[in-house]
């Protein structure tokens, strides 16, 4: 089953297809909600082709994300898959215009940079080399030697591929695991056959795994997928045949899912938070009715197992950065009471970044959580097993995912897994940290309320910024975070790794990272600055961007100390500071002012320029210690 | 299922594959009488009517299909209508 099955149904789908008018922003706006409903790869299909006739191919003015230039590189037909990409980056708010090579041609207009490949110029390129076209030349024939060369040749040209691409386009490269679909020839023990097509294919996405590690390529695990689904969900020979199509018409909704979260993901766009409800969603029954002990939870009952396990699943999770939160209809008394006391629950109290359980109505207590734990509400997921509060949410919030996910707990995880919210490409020491440094945050808030003034507070506090260059230990935070940072940052530039490589050897700029530590912990790299050097004298701050977490604390003013000293070591006599306005970023619109900036040029819609001598600054003292790592 | 609900059944697919409301089909429509029926929209009606009638055209069924009229002689026949 290849269905988006955790989406919901969306009531009169042809009336709402129809009605999305003439005006493309409205038409974009109306068209992300359609494409988060459960859609098949017709309906996928006619919402692409519909808004494709309203839109153009120019992205709406409103995008709020960069537009992705995404290269096909394949070696048998795909077109039948584009808008199925298209609308899962709809889906997201992400435009996404697709080049494909002209059929079974990826290699030579790899190589040739006056193809139209070339003039494309792809920000991120997929290959998705099928099985027919990988195992050429391979067969029952071959003996060991033979089938040991013809797979270490197979492997080479990919890697060659991964190569020519990043040299070309110095973009990300996305390899497309191939199906598995080669009938076996011996059976059960296929691999010991040296020339097997299936072997060949097994032991090639097998050995993708390491490569992919080694050349910091990304996989596409259709073949993990299609281990899920069942092979013939994926692939059909009869339309391989006659079309030479890898992937079914009917996956295609699953298939475009599946790659726009590994784009999304590198644009930091995945969710950061599982919200829970309680009361049959974390154990069975309804605690303020039944009470601890009449809660269907733990071993002896197939229901309370499957609780458990998704508590398990839960934790797991949060294990690797997902936060996790409570989003409860209940006395708070009786919701934590669990928590603490009964012995077959998996998550802790201290599991839980944020806990609300009150009679407040579940929108109002989704926007607190997001509040709370100073992140965006779009980057919520919420779990209830109760319809009534799933369709509320929906409709007061759409930018939180409501998964559908029925009323079997034992169906939880996988619906979760399925539906593929928190997509990650790696696992920072930082996700690994986070649930702590949640923790510490309540232990400052704690502080905060016994400390009477900001001053004893602060000092309190024994806070110690660490910067660093920019180096290849960062990289993945540093675009992580340049990525997923929409509130504090003055200038939202989405930059990916290859820029930030580019700013690393760049004499005339810096990058700096900054991380900030207090008696309660280690809050992590919290700040990014990149400053560019413009002319003789003038440093223009081209990225400034903090984690909310650690407002308020004065880490700006000491940033901004760090940033003049880096500057001038430059030799640069002035700092040049922008604001570029966005629909989240109000809150650093006096940033430069705030420091002691003059505003020199400010304009309502297009933002402000301030400057700021360098000889006649003075530095502001604070309670934080500066240290280079 | 008789030949009327298929036709039914039918113009429902068509009007999402083709985006229009204005086809009408009869027996002897074909792909030369519709604007963009080429052969991948024709692998999208058959996996539709798949899916739809959960039924499963063989590859020599497909290469004989003519026209609309073929397509609901084999739907029926599979269907037991």
């Amino acid at each position: 089953m290849t269905v988006l099955y955790w989406l919901p149904e969306i009531e009169d789908w042809r009336g709402r297809l129809r009605a999305l008018g003439n005006n493309p922003e409205a038409a974009w706006e109306q068209a992300v909600g359609l494409a988060n409903s459960r859609l098949d790869f017709i309906r996928t299909n006619a919402l692409d082709q519909t808004l494709l006739k309203i839109v153009g191919d120019t992205p709406p003015k409103s995008l709020g994300t960069k537009p992705i230039r995404l290269a096909l590189l394949g070696s048998s037909t795909m077109a039948h898959l584009h808008p199925a990409i298209r609308v899962a980056g709809l889906r997201r708010g992400l435009w996404i215009s697709i080049y494909e090579n002209d059929y079974g041609q990826y290699w030579q207009e790899l190589t040739d940079p006056s193809s139209a490949l070339h003039e494309f110029k792809p920000d991120v390129v997929l290959f998705a080399l099928d099985p027919h076209h990988l195992a050429a030349g391979v067969g029952a024939a071959l003996d060991k030697t033979e089938a040991e060369h013809a797979f270490e040749e197979v492997r080479d040209r990919i890697r060659e591929c991964w190569r020519l691409a990043r040299e070309a386009f110095h973009c990300p490269v996305i390899h497309q695991a191939p199906l598995p679909l080669h009938p076996t020839v011996l059976g059960n023990n296929e691999h010991r056959l040296p020339g097997s097509r299936q072997a060949l294919i097994t032991r090639l996405n097998h050995a993708l795994r390491a490569l992919a590690e080694e050349d910091a390529v990304d996989l596409l695990a259709l073949d993990a997928r299609a281990a899920i689904d069942g092979l013939k969900a994926w692939h059909d020979p009869a339309l391989w045949h006659r079309a030479k199509q890898e992937i079914s018409p009917a996956a295609a909704p699953m298939y475009g899912e599946l790659l726009v979260r590994l784009l999304a993901a590198k644009q930091g766009r995945s969710a950061k938070c599982l919200v829970l409800d309680l009361d049959n969603t974390v154990w069975g029954g309804v605690v303020g009715d039944d009470g601890l002990e009449g809660l269907v939870l733990g071993q002896g009952s197939a229901l309370g197992e499957a609780f458990v396990a998704f508590q398990e699943y839960a934790r797991e999770l949060s294990r690797r950065g997902v936060i996790l939160a409570v989003c409860s209809k209940n006395d708070e008394a009786n919701a934590v009471e669990p928590f603490e006391k009964h012995p077959e629950m998996v998550l802790k109290r201290h599991d839980v970044a944020s806990f609300v359980a009150n009679w407040n109505d579940k929108a109002s207590n989704l926007r607190a959580i997001a509040e709370e734990l100073n992140i965006g509400i779009d980057s919520l997921v919420f779990v209830d097993d109760n319809p009534f509060e799933r369709t509320l949410v929906r409709r007061e919030l759409p930018m939180v995912a409501v998964p559908e996910v029925g009323d079997d707990p034992a169906t939880f995880a996988q619906t979760l897994a399925d539906a593929g919210y928190f997509e990650a490409l790696t696992v920072t020491e930082e996700d690994r940290a986070r649930g702590q440094q949640y923790q510490g945050n309540r232990q400052r808030e704690r502080l905060k309320a016994s400390t009477t003034d900001l001053d004893s507070y602060l000092r309190s506090l024994e806070m110690e910024l660490i910067w660093r260059r920019f180096d290849k230990v960062g990289l993945q935070r540093t675009v992580q975070l340049i990525n997923k940072t929409n509130q504090f940052n003055l200038t939202t530039r989405r930059y990916t790794e290859e820029d930030v490589l580019a700013i690393m050897e760049n004499s005339r700029a810096f990058g700096l990272q900054l991380r900030l530590l207090d008696r309660f912990g280690d809050n992590g790299i919290i700040a990014i600055v990149i400053g560019k050097m413009n002319g003789a004298e003038d440093l223009v701050i081209d990225t400034w961007l903090m984690s909310c977490r650690v407002l308020g604390r004065q880490v700006e003013a000491t940033t901004l100390n760090l940033i003049a000293e880096t500057a001038k070591r430059l030799g640069a006599r002035r700092l040049i500071g922008e604001y570029l306005p966005t629909k989240k970023n109000g809150m650093v619109k006096d940033h430069y002012a705030k420091l002691g900036f003059t505003v020199v040029d400010s304009r309502e819609d297009s933002g402000s320029r301030a400057v700021l001598e360098l000889p006649t600054f003075a530095p502001a003292a604070t309670f934080i210690t500066v240290t280079e790592a | 299922m008789s030949e009327a609900e298929i036709y039914a059944g039918l113009q429902e697919i068509f009007r999402d594959v083709f985006l229009s409301d204005d086809i009408e089909l009869r027996p002897e429509l074909s792909a030369k009488d519709v604007p963009g029926w080429d052969s991948f929209k024709q692998i999208d009606i058959i996996l539709a009517v798949e899916e739809k009638y959960r039924i499963k055209l063989n590859t020599r069924e497909l290469d004989s299909l003519q026209n609309v009229g073929d397509l609901v002689r084999v739907i029926a026949a599979k269907t037991g209508g």
